[in-house]
């Protein structure tokens, strides 16, 4: 405690400066994200050809039609597992504060794996849409708006998962300890955030018509 | 209180396993509810409650998705017990947020000429 508080002094808050700018970049990942939702809400119903989210979509043209694209048991299934991954990672958070390094590693190692599973989900489902449903990103307004805004939100669960793997490897390698459990909780703090922006984007893309 | 004792009391002060595992199950009930709601109005089942919640879908699902959200944020970061100073960090660009996506939303409905919310003629 006295080697942590030599590196880092009291500030005027009394607050971690570390744990402050983090709540503040996902203060600025906020509006972010509250710009693409929007933008994907705006254009919601507006694509004059299909592929279409919910409805199938006949070509006039052609004749051809198009079955509607999403898939909400496998979308569900995936919001399941984020949600547990954020259930894991507090608890992850729980055994490093506690000093218990096996929940510790056991319980990232099972948050690290959600967040694989989720991204696995998402590229599946990427490449279901555009080889199956012939949903490409420049079909339409709805494949713009759609695979920006889950894409963004892909990468962001990527980088998550990367930052819980390191902190994961870090903790195999004993490196970890309670008095780190900082660093743990400034990456769950990010990693939560991830899964709220999809609480989110789930019912406004995938269950609302 | 000292800077490291204020730090450690924070530390602490979090919620214990049970209560996480308590979100837990609430956050999953609420996810089915979601579904379930979704299902209901897309197949137009259970009589005149079906109907109530084909009407009312997309209030029932920002609720249920506001309460989850309010949950992760108030529990799993724990801004509950944390400074008040991390709450207005966050929620000052939330509500920014929020009406960014209202007044595009408007911007948007209003220039398409539906424009029911201020009954105003469109400006093209």
């Amino acid at each position: 405690m006295a080697h942590d508080a030599a590196l880092h002094p009291p500030t005027s808050t009394g607050l971690d400066n570390r744990k402050l700018a983090i709540w503040t970049f996902i203060g600025s990942e906020c509006m972010f994200f509250a710009t693409l939702i929007s933008t994907y809400v705006v254009y919601k119903g507006q694509s004059l050809r299909g592929p279409l989210p919910h409805e199938a979509w006949t070509d006039p043209a052609t004749g051809q039609t198009l079955e509607h694209v999403f898939s909400i048991p496998l979308v569900t299934f995936g919001t399941a597992v984020l949600l547990f991954s954020s259930f894991f990672v507090v608890l992850a958070l729980n055994g490093l504060q506690t000093g218990k390094m096996k929940q510790f590693v056991g319980w990232l190692a099972a948050t690290v794996v959600c967040g694989l599973f989720f991204i696995g989900m998402q590229v599946f489902e990427f490449t279901h849409f555009v080889h199956e449903k012939h949903l490409g990103f420049t079909t339409n307004l709805f494949g713009s708006s759609f695979f920006t805004l889950t894409g963004f939100h892909g990468t962001h669960v990527t980088l998550g998962v990367l930052w819980l793997a390191t902190l994961l490897y870090l903790g195999i390698r004993g490196k970890m300890g309670p008095e780190k459990a900082l660093n743990l909780e400034i990456a769950a703090l990010y990693w939560h955030f991830v899964d709220v922006v999809w609480i989110v984007i789930f019912p406004v893309v995938y269950l609302m018509k | 209180m000292s800077h490291s004792a204020e730090a450690h009391a924070e530390t602490h002060s979090h919620p214990t396993w049970q209560l996480y595992v308590g979100i837990a199950v609430i956050l999953f009930a609420l996810t089915a509810l979601e579904v379930g709601a979704y299902e209901v109005a897309e197949r137009g089942i259970m009589g005149g409650f079906g109907v109530f919640v084909k009407e009312m879908v997309v209030e029932i699902l920002l609720v249920l998705s506001a309460a989850k959200f309010a949950l992760v944020a108030m529990f799993y970061m724990h801004l509950k017990q944390d400074s008040k100073i991390f709450s207005s960090v966050f929620v000052f660009p939330i509500i920014l947020a929020a009406l960014v996506i209202l007044a595009l939303l408007g911007l948007f409905v209003y220039n398409r000429g539906q424009n029911a919310i201020w009954n105003m003629p469109p400006w093209s």
